[in-house]
């Protein structure tokens, strides 16, 4: 007996290969600008033009962020890097632990099928969605590292707290940031 | 009518040799230079060894007559406005004068930061604030 038995019998039509890649997907390499602890300005989604503290790099090539919360209502959040202006100022994130925070930490819930039927079908009996309470906690503990390091700079509370707008002779390609 | 009248010299600053004129165009844009000798009715020849602007021929449209001006002999050389420039503290006087103050105040705002911008905000309206205060109590 061959090592490799002999198949009875071979398919009628060919079975397409999947090509193999040849390329690796690295990480997306971020301008220089973008380094953690740099305040950044947010152009588009909900808060847009709020200004946030830089946390991290995630693995699905976004950028995890901060407000505080506490200062400008912005909660860790991950946004997209192309979406951003990077400004010159930043603070050191001595004391900031944002090592649990991955893509996994901010998947959402599965909702299935049938929970959905039940529960959308007429839209008003949905029930508002409630931050869980150790995001809350999450929160919270980061916000208390990042004011701390916040607190060591004059205005720089009250900065993130007000949010950018270009006002009339701004010209955003001549602004330095 | 009386026929005596007082004539009184004109407030002109004139195109003269040894008034210092800041160019406006070209590569030296933004520095100063004397005039060297007047070429004719548009044109000038300046120097300014001391600001950096090489000795050459300027339309008076792409210069500025500035307020300064320094005793200068007609046609002098390089060497010696950088002499006469330097005793007359041509720098010094420009560096006082409101007009520099305020290109030099213009060139610190275009390079401000984001953040330097709100702390220039956050000082402006503290000044207003104290002056309205001042003018209300007053």
């Amino acid at each position: 007996m061959t090592a490799q038995k002999v198949p009875k019998w071979y398919p009628a039509e060919d079975v397409p290969v999947a090509k193999q890649t040849r390329k690796a997907n690295r990480p997306q390499k971020l301008r220089a600008s973008l380094v953690p602890g740099t305040v950044l300005i947010l152009l588009a989604g909900r808060f847009r033009g709020k200004r946030v503290v830089y946390l991290k790099h995630l693995e699905d090539n976004t950028l995890l962020v901060s407000g505080p919360f506490k200062v400008n209502g912005v909660p860790l959040r991950r946004v997209n890097s192309r979406y951003v202006i990077a400004t010159s100022t930043k603070l050191a994130l001595e004391g900031v632990d944002v090592e649990k925070y991955n893509v996994e930490y901010f998947a959402r819930e599965k909702v299935t099928r049938k929970q959905k039927a039940e529960a959308g079908f007429f839209g008003e009996d949905q029930a508002k969605k409630e931050v869980s309470a150790n995001r809350v906690e999450d929160q919270k503990v980061v916000d208390k590292a990042l004011l701390a390091q916040i607190k060591k700079t004059p205005l720089l509370k009250q900065y993130l707290a007000s949010s950018f707008s270009l006002k009339s002779g701004d010209k955003p390609h001549l602004l330095k940031f | 009518m009386s026929s005596e009248s007082t004539v009184k010299n004109s407030q002109w600053r004139l195109v003269e040799v040894g008034r210092v004129v800041l160019v406006k165009k070209g590569p030296s844009a933004g520095k100063l230079a004397a005039v060297v000798e007047i070429i004719d009715q548009s044109r000038v020849l300046i120097d300014g060894p001391e600001t950096g602007v090489p000795r050459q021929s300027a339309s008076l449209g792409h210069v500025v007559l500035t307020p300064l001006t320094f005793a200068l002999p007609r046609g002098s050389r390089t060497a010696v406005v950088a002499k006469k420039w330097v005793a007359a503290g041509v720098a010094e006087k420009w560096a006082a004068s409101s007009w520099a103050k305020k290109i030099a105040q213009r060139e610190r705002r275009a390079a401000l930061s984001d953040f330097e911008r709100f702390q220039v905000m956050v000082l402006r309206k503290q000044k207003r604030y104290a002056v309205k205060k001042a003018v209300a109590k007053a």
